[in-house]
């Protein structure tokens, strides 16, 4: 854990003799290293966001970022003439990252005097180190998934689909629909167990138990028949998800196990629990089975209790499971549930990408 | 509490859970009204909801209390406080 809290997520940057050579509204000329420009596009793919904290005006900043073609790997810039800690507060504010895991890097040591003063956990930097950064262990992050090299995109196309919203008038359900959402469910790809390992580590709210699945136990599972691993994504108009959601099953004789479900918070909003379970127990009557799901209470994962229990799944005892080893973990409810057909929300398209067992 | 607050409690559990529900529907909402069948309430909003009146009437909702016909409708949502915060004061 302690390697995760170390990474960066975010690094903030001045422009002037930072990011380019010059002072903006001295010089008229800037310019943007080439070596610069790597080290941007380094972190960008390693699905480290990338904001600005600058003291200039803002549309001629901006304008000149555009003319150097990097305006777009920045998000939530903040180029005010305001103090630095204050933009850079904001920028992890709206993003909801705690301070330690942002980065500041400025030319100026009393610009980073005030921010460090202000903001003791954000961690600064000055100009002298912008070519080594993607050498220093919290720029490198374990593992890159195909989710981190996109990570800029999906946020960017989360604060227009906000925006989106906040125009919106109407109840919510009707703004769902607008959005066009697609989910995909399918079998987990070799090439997809990093990310099904990063969520059963990261998705605190809505993991029904709470247990970290390694790459080499999810590879085993993969590989087990009596097993599914399933990995689901969503998408809508304004851009990719990525993958939000994780299943575990085992398949018995007279009931089918839910090991585990995780999804990830960002994607509550748009009812994906929900519409997973549903899911879920419609194959089951289909499949003529009885489901039972495990669930462990954990300080943070009320809400997937209440998902399980809106679906249906109540303690009541049931003869499915006799004679079964369901494992004695600590703590952990079977929970079970009859199922019946169920219809798929009307403010989704799901796709299953297998037409077999389940 | 008094019979006569607990009057006035029960009024304005119904009233403030009807209120809450309008607000976040942006529409008028009967109390009998079916929630989930008239397709106003996804269980998106009905997971809310748990918290929702958790938060606001200091109740505790869980085991089997924690299913939709329970949040069905302003009636229902208003019995299950009721009863919740009954059971509270006894124990």
């Amino acid at each position: 854990m302690s390697e995760l809290r170390s990474q960066v997520k975010c690094l903030v940057w001045d422009l002037d003799n930072t990011l380019w050579q010059g002072t903006l509204l001295e010089d008229g000329e800037v310019h943007l290293r080439a070596q610069v420009l790597d080290v941007i596009r380094t972190l960008d793919s390693r699905g480290i966001l990338q904001s600005i904290a600058s003291k200039n005006d803002h549309d001629h900043a901006w304008a000149r970022l555009e003319e150097l073609g990097v305006a777009e790997y920045f998000v939530l810039p903040a180029i005010n003439w305001g103090p630095k800690s204050d933009s850079v507060r904001a920028i992890a504010e709206q993003l909801k990252f705690a301070h330690s895991a942002i980065a500041f890097i400025d030319d100026r040591p009393t610009e980073r005097a005030e921010v460090e003063y202000h903001l003791p956990e954000v961690r600064c930097y000055s100009h002298t180190q912008v070519l080594d950064l993607p050498n220093l262990p919290e720029f490198t992050p374990v593992t890159i998934t195909e989710d981190s090299r996109r990570r800029r995109q999906m946020y960017q196309a989360n604060f227009r689909r906000a925006a989106a919203q906040t125009e919106f008038s109407g109840p919510d359900e009707n703004f769902l629909r607008t959005l066009e959402l697609e989910m995909r469910i399918a079998r987990a790809e070799p090439q997809d167990l990093g990310r099904v390992e990063e969520l059963t580590l990261r998705t605190s709210q809505m993991n029904a138990t709470g247990v970290h699945y390694s790459d080499a136990a999810l590879r085993e599972l993969c590989s087990d028949p009596g097993h599914e691993v399933l990995v689901i994504s969503m998408s809508d108009r304004f851009g990719p998800h990525g993958a939000v959601g994780v299943l575990l099953l085992a398949r018995d004789t007279d009931f089918w196990h839910l090991k585990l479900l995780a999804t990830s918070c960002r994607v509550v909003q748009f009812g994906a629990g929900a519409a997973i379970l549903n899911w879920l127990v419609d194959r089951a009557a289909r499949a003529g089975v009885h489901l039972v799901a495990d669930f462990r209470p954990t300080e943070r994962n009320r809400m997937m209790e209440i998902a399980y229990r809106f679906a249906g799944f109540t303690t009541d005892p049931c003869d499915c499971t006799a004679g079964a080893d369901l494992g004695a973990e600590h703590q952990v409810q079977h929970l079970h549930l009859v199922p019946e057909h169920r219809a798929l929300p009307d403010t989704l398209r799901l796709i299953a990408e297998f037409a077999d067992v389940v | 509490m008094t019979i006569d607050q607990s009057i006035s409690a029960v009024e304005s559990v119904e009233s403030t859970v009807q209120a809450y529900l309008e607000s976040k529907l942006k529409s008028t909402v009967d109390p009998d009204q079916d929630l989930m069948a008239s397709g106003l309430v996804s269980s998106m909003f009905a997971m809310q909801l748990v918290v929702y009146l958790e938060s606001t009437f200091g109740v505790a909702v869980v085991g089997s209390d924690l299913k939709l016909d329970n949040f069905r409708s302003v009636r229902s949502m208003t019995a299950l406080v009721e009863r919740l915060q009954g059971n509270d004061s006894d124990g």
